[in-house]
């Protein structure tokens, strides 16, 4: 991440990055993909049964990256263009790092654009709230606050994974997903504190976010499964420390978080999605499902 | 790069790997022997900075310049851009983004250079918006398939990179130093689009027909690029060409620039398998050079003039864009002269 746009707010809303984490990435990395070999033969490895697990981070990640990407020269400015490129291009990142390990451990031995390019709808594993058509700036500085927040606290816990590949790749996530949570928390400050209709309109955007945002902590079976295990991190323990980050970034913001709300999305870990989910799947897919077995 | 014995990874293959780049880039900007008179530094080739004494038109010619050089990187963002969600593959998709990250970073680093002269960021978008400054016109071209991708890549980057390496020695210094950066990231975007292109045509029948579509478009478009004739009988007509040349904002003129050009693609275009569209490309012995056919330079003027096929689009997306974020920037404009209040009341 380069940019933190326009003006600068003087107290960090976030703490500093302290933490590089990078031995963890590196040694995972020099050591052989572990299943990797066993993968040839087709069967599912019985000793990691977590696959479906890292799709739903793979997949929350895969799918946000689509959604920004769409903000490319659609910002308010040149620099934010850059800023919500360089996030995109992050969580990109986080997913490339884990599906070919997905390939590995699922027995299917597929690669990165095998998860990408090929699976239909019922076979995604994210969350609703990153597949929601493109809105406003201030519903993406909502959205981004929020997933930011949950993802600090996710691969925070995640860099004690039982399972190095997962705890390399939360560790370098950890770094990235810091910025983003900075970015968006400096936007919503600035808009909460801006003007009049800025405020209304991030007021507005938290609100309209808020049906999106259980799903985030709901303790679905493979998280259960995962956390079990070690190599997860249970979604309900990461509540309260998310909702306390966007709690604080808000009340800077001169903001008011909102309560409750009568409709909750869910069904997302389990393939089941809302309608703006086929669309975007369309779109990502159908030149590498036009030309079957291309290569690019 | 290419895991392949046909391409050498160190052969040149657009202007910023040349001898010419690395001359120009390393073009001595020191001037302690002729004071700051304006015509002393040009005659000694040396450069001019923002705070010299320069004529009021060099001034102007070079705002001009600039801003029609950033405006293009920002309106050129949007024929890939639109491709970002499209990407046939992951690692296509993480390359464009980056892409057309560098084009807004290109963009900024110009406008930074145009205010060096006295002029603001927010005016000279005005201008862009209200049609009063142009862009390149080739972004006016649609992009219709993922190969026109490739094809801008290797041909437009290709022949950007050919305009600007001379620039890296404009007289102008902060143009110069933002050449010599920008240079350096086409020749990435220009390699990647020849990769594009090179994969494709080693691809499906219909990946190579569509490479060869993207090349068959956009080859007379990038040959356009360089702009109207102006060696020979042309040179007579005027145009900038001969006051930016004494002015050392200019450096070759553009039919000499367009033969290099052809003279460094027609190898390339042979190494991927494309067929130039151009029945009368062939190499000329006694010139040393390829000759190549007559541009429809009717169609140049047109699209120069606002009928092309995508003028009216580039423009709406882009002040779509602007309009829709004015909320935004005044937000941010209103909390910074709120805390800069609070601080100064707080130190007093």
């Amino acid at each position: 991440m380069s940019d933190h746009a326009t003006a600068p707010v003087t107290e960090p809303v976030t703490e500093p990055v302290t933490d590089p984490a990078t031995s963890a990435t590196e040694s995972a990395r020099r050591e052989p993909l572990p299943g990797a070999a066993g993968s040839a033969d087709g069967g599912a490895h019985d000793d990691k049964p977590y696959a479906g697990y890292l799709l739903g981070l793979a997949d929350d990640a895969m799918v946000y990256a689509q959604r920004l990407g769409e903000w490319m020269t659609n910002a308010p400015q040149i620099e934010e263009d850059m800023a919500l490129g360089n996030v995109a291009l992050d969580l990109l990142g986080q997913a490339r790092g884990l599906y070919p390990y997905i390939g590995s451990i699922d027995g299917t031995g597929r690669g990165e654009d095998d998860y990408a390019m090929l699976r239909d709808e019922r076979e995604w594993r994210n969350v609703h709230l990153v597949e929601q058509e493109r809105g406003d700036f201030a519903d993406e500085m909502a959205r981004l606050l929020w997933f930011s927040a949950y993802q600090v606290e996710l691969h925070a816990g995640l860099t004690d994974s039982s399972d190095d590949i997962v705890a390399g790749v939360a560790g370098k996530a950890l770094k990235e997903v810091r910025y983003h949570l900075d970015h968006a928390s400096l936007w919503v400050v600035r808009l909460g504190d801006g003007t009049d209709e800025s405020h209304a309109r991030m007021q507005a955007a938290l609100e309209r976010v808020l049906p999106q945002l259980a799903e985030l902590f709901d303790d679905d079976e493979a998280s259960v499964l995962a956390a079990g295990l070690g190599v997860g991190v249970l979604p309900s323990t990461l509540h309260d420390a998310v909702v306390a980050r966007v709690a604080r970034v808000v009340e800077q913001a001169t903001l008011t978080l909102p309560d409750g709300s009568r409709w909750r999305s869910r069904g997302g870990r389990s393939g089941i999605h809302s309608r703006p989910m086929g669309s975007l799947l369309a779109e990502l897919q159908h030149i590498a499902r036009s030309h079957p077995g291309a290569t690019w | 790069m290419y895991g392949n014995d046909v391409i050498d990874p160190n052969e040149p293959l657009n202007a910023a790997e040349t001898d010419a780049y690395e001359a120009a880039a390393e073009h001595d900007d020191q001037r302690d022997t002729v004071g700051d008179d304006f015509d002393a530094l040009i005659a000694a080739d040396q450069r001019i900075e923002p705070r010299d004494a320069m004529p009021d038109t060099y001034r102007e010619t070079l705002i001009r310049q600039i801003a029609q050089h950033a405006h293009s990187e920002i309106i050129g963002m949007q024929p890939e851009g639109n491709w970002i969600t499209r990407a046939p593959s992951l690692r296509r998709k993480a390359i464009l983004i980056a892409k057309v990250q560098d084009e807004a970073g290109h963009g900024l680093y110009l406008y930074s250079a145009a205010e060096t002269l006295g002029i603001d960021r927010q005016e000279l978008l005005d201008r862009l918006h209200d049609g009063k400054q142009k862009y390149s016109s080739i972004f006016n071209y649609p992009t219709l398939t993922w190969a026109d991708c490739g094809a801008i890549g290797w041909l437009v980057d290709g022949a950007a990179i050919m305009n600007q390496v001379p620039l890296c020695r404009c007289s102008y210094g902060p143009y110069a130093r933002a050449m010599i950066r920008v240079c350096k990231e086409e020749s990435f975007h220009q390699r990647q689009g020849f990769e594009i292109l090179w994969n494709l045509m080693r691809g499906t029948e219909a990946q190579r027909a569509m490479a060869q579509d993207a090349a068959d478009r956009w080859w007379w478009p990038a040959l356009a690029m360089f702009g109207p004739p102006d060696t020979g009988d042309a040179a007579a007509k005027g145009g900038h060409t001969e006051q930016s040349m004494a002015w050392g904002i200019k450096r070759f003129a553009n039919d000499d620039l367009r033969q290099k050009f052809v003279d460094m693609m027609v190898p390339q275009a042979e190494k991927l398998g494309i067929v130039l569209p151009d029945p009368q490309l062939r190499w000329n012995d006694e010139r040393g050079h390829y000759d190549f056919g007559e541009i429809d330079w009717d169609e140049f003027w047109q699209v120069l003039r606002g009928d092309g096929p995508c003028n009216a689009e580039r423009i709406t997306h882009r002040r779509r864009a602007h309009d829709e974020g004015a909320w935004v920037r005044e937000a941010a404009n209103a909390y910074a002269a709120k805390h800069a209040t609070t601080a100064e009341e707080s130190a007093a």
